[in-house]
């Protein structure tokens, strides 16, 4: 047997192993292949969303009135891709990292030279990902099956999608940093997730909510989301005030998880 | 020049003191253990030691380095294993290797380590398959991964079964013989006697006692005992006349004779005059169990 200790010999793998892969790059390999081995968060986050889209799709058949001359699966596009980037962001990440926190994971990895602080960005560019593809089948699905019009604003629609990404991550890492323990963070994750989810139009559409809910959704987080998405999908810029509200409650929420954020 | 350097360590959480005052000093390949009940202290110092708590006052020192102002550096030398730290449920051991390998600048060969470990059948498993010794094993393995200089190793056998604890310390012994520094922390006095070369005994956030295991019992060790089943009636009178016997007590079968140094040969030189011969002879020396309770008046 040769030593415990002795150093790394070059393989296939590591040619130079005196120099390993980039830590960083490693550890969101890592956690995106932790991510893709939880079938439950993967079916809830994002099969999910795609079912309910095929289901709406086969419901509807003709432009409604009430829902601004959209057909039913026109208005619930945007609010599925709300419902995959919040359930990715503030249900499954937060219980990932308090979980971690809990296990004494983040202080393990403080005494690496790599530090626990690069496991949060790796842990945010999986789930990232994860929303970008699940953003994409939504679409791609739509379009193909219900020919649901692509994005007539690119520009807009990947502004909107990114400014709801980043609302939603910051929004999932202010509950992993007050949650005490991974089963307290899904838990905080879900009551956070149903209100949202309603305001974003999820049980009524916001084109037939009444006055004041509607007008209370617009400074929701999702409610400006969906506004934001469904707008570029129409092919305008999204209503500022939309903007505005997205790019306010990421900086809060990410100000808010770096105030209380805690490694052990 | 000492490995680790403790100087006048002080830390406190609010109004509770944690550690009063420690100095200790370790030197370059021993395998040094700080040992102590619960709550005495042991993990706030080498926490502190780590980099991973600021001492109020105090000075340390690892290698040269100072924990705090020189983390980045000190962390490529040193390898920790903290109490009770787990890794993802799902994550493999070839994994979780894999990604502690890409932290270090200049990692030891996986293959070798993981075999030395006894977890090469275990490459693909995952981590909440694996049973507590090979928790343990992996979790040693990644304090290594580094090739690091100085390892510490914080409860490294609680919660193990006797055979796997000592397959453990024979493995602590072969990570010393290649030269690293090893930094033991633990509750077990069995464990501290048998690997340690030096202990700290640390006691309500003081050093109590700091000296070799053969030393500290030395200390306390102020009487023998002699156990035997004796071959033939034996009348007390015999062994208690002798000077070196203090005390003679007797079980349903056996005799305990009690006294000082040089207690077992006064007392077989009777039994030969006598034609009785002690079977199944056993002589008790005080262990370092008896000596931490003597020092601190508590049982550790």
């Amino acid at each position: 047997m040769p030593p415990v200790l002795s150093p790394a010999v070059p393989t296939a793998a590591h040619p130079d192993p005196a120099r390993p892969r980039s830590a960083l790059g490693k550890l969101m390999i890592t956690e995106a292949k932790l991510l893709l081995r939880e079938p439950i968060t993967l079916f809830w986050s994002a099969a999910f969303p795609v079912i309910l889209l095929i289901v709406m799709g086969l419901a509807s058949s003709a432009t409604q009135a009430d829902l601004g001359g959209l057909r039913l699966i026109d208005t619930y596009q945007p609010i599925l891709i709300a419902f995959a980037a919040t359930a990715f962001a503030v249900q499954g990440m937060p219980t990932a990292l308090a979980t971690y926190r809990e296990r004494r994971i983040l202080r393990r990895l403080a005494t690496t030279p790599v530090g626990p602080a690069r496991v949060l960005a790796a842990q945010l560019t999986a789930n990232l990902a994860l929303i970008l593809t699940a953003t994409a089948a939504i679409i791609t699905t739509g379009h193909l099956a219900f020919h649901v019009p692509l994005p007539g604003n690119g520009l807009a629609f990947l502004l909107a999608l990114m400014l709801t990404a980043t609302a939603m991550l910051s929004l999932g890492l202010l509950v992993a940093a007050l949650a005490p323990s991974g089963r307290a963070a899904g838990a905080i994750g879900a009551v956070l997730f149903f209100p949202m989810m309603f305001f974003a139009g999820l049980w009524i559409p916001k084109a037939t909510m009444p006055h004041v809910l509607r007008q209370i959704s617009d400074f929701t987080p999702l409610g400006a989301a969906v506004q934001a998405l469904q707008d570029s999908t129409t092919g305008q810029w999204p209503a500022p005030v939309a903007l505005a509200m997205l790019t306010a409650y990421a900086i809060i929420f990410a100000a808010a998880a770096a105030k209380f954020f805690r490694w052990q | 020049m000492p490995v680790i350097e403790v100087d006048q360590l002080h830390k406190r959480y609010g109004a509770k003191v944690a550690v009063e005052e420690v100095s200790f000093t370790v030197d370059d390949g021993e395998i040094f253990g700080i040992v102590g009940p619960n709550g005495a202290g042991k993990t706030t110092t080498v926490e502190c030691i780590e980099g991973l708590r600021r001492p109020d006052r105090g000075r340390i020192r690892v290698l040269g380095l100072n924990p705090e102002r020189d983390r980045a550096q000190l962390r490529q030398r040193l390898g920790v294993q903290l109490q009770e730290a787990e890794l993802p449920d799902k994550l493999t051991v070839a994994e979780a290797i894999d990604l502690y390998r890409s932290f270090y600048r200049h990692p030891a060969d996986h293959t070798a380590l993981l075999e030395a470990l006894g977890l090469a059948d275990q490459r693909k498993t995952r981590y909440r398959k694996l049973s507590g010794g090979q928790k343990q094993r992996l979790s040693i393995a990644l304090a290594l991964i580094g090739r690091p200089e100085v390892a510490v190793l914080d409860e490294l056998t609680t919660g193990l079964d006797p055979h796997a604890r000592r397959d453990t310390w024979a493995l602590i012994r072969t990570i010393r013989d290649q030269g690293v520094t090893i930094l033991l922390v633990t509750h077990f006095m069995d464990e501290a006697e048998r690997l340690c070369d030096r202990l700290a005994l640390i006691h309500s956030g003081r050093v109590a006692a700091l000296d070799s295991p053969t030393g500290l019992t030395d200390r306390v060790n102020t009487e023998q005992r002699l156990r035997f089943r004796p071959s033939a009636p034996l009348a007390d009178q015999l062994l208690t006349t002798l000077p070196e016997v203090t005390r003679l007590t007797r079980t349903a079968d056996e005799v305990i004779v009690t006294g000082t140094t040089n207690l077992l040969g006064a007392v077989t030189a009777a039994l030969a005059r006598d034609n009785i011969v002690a079977e199944r002879l056993r002589v008790e020396r005080t262990s370092l169990e008896d000596a931490f309770v003597a020092l601190t008046g508590q049982q550790p």
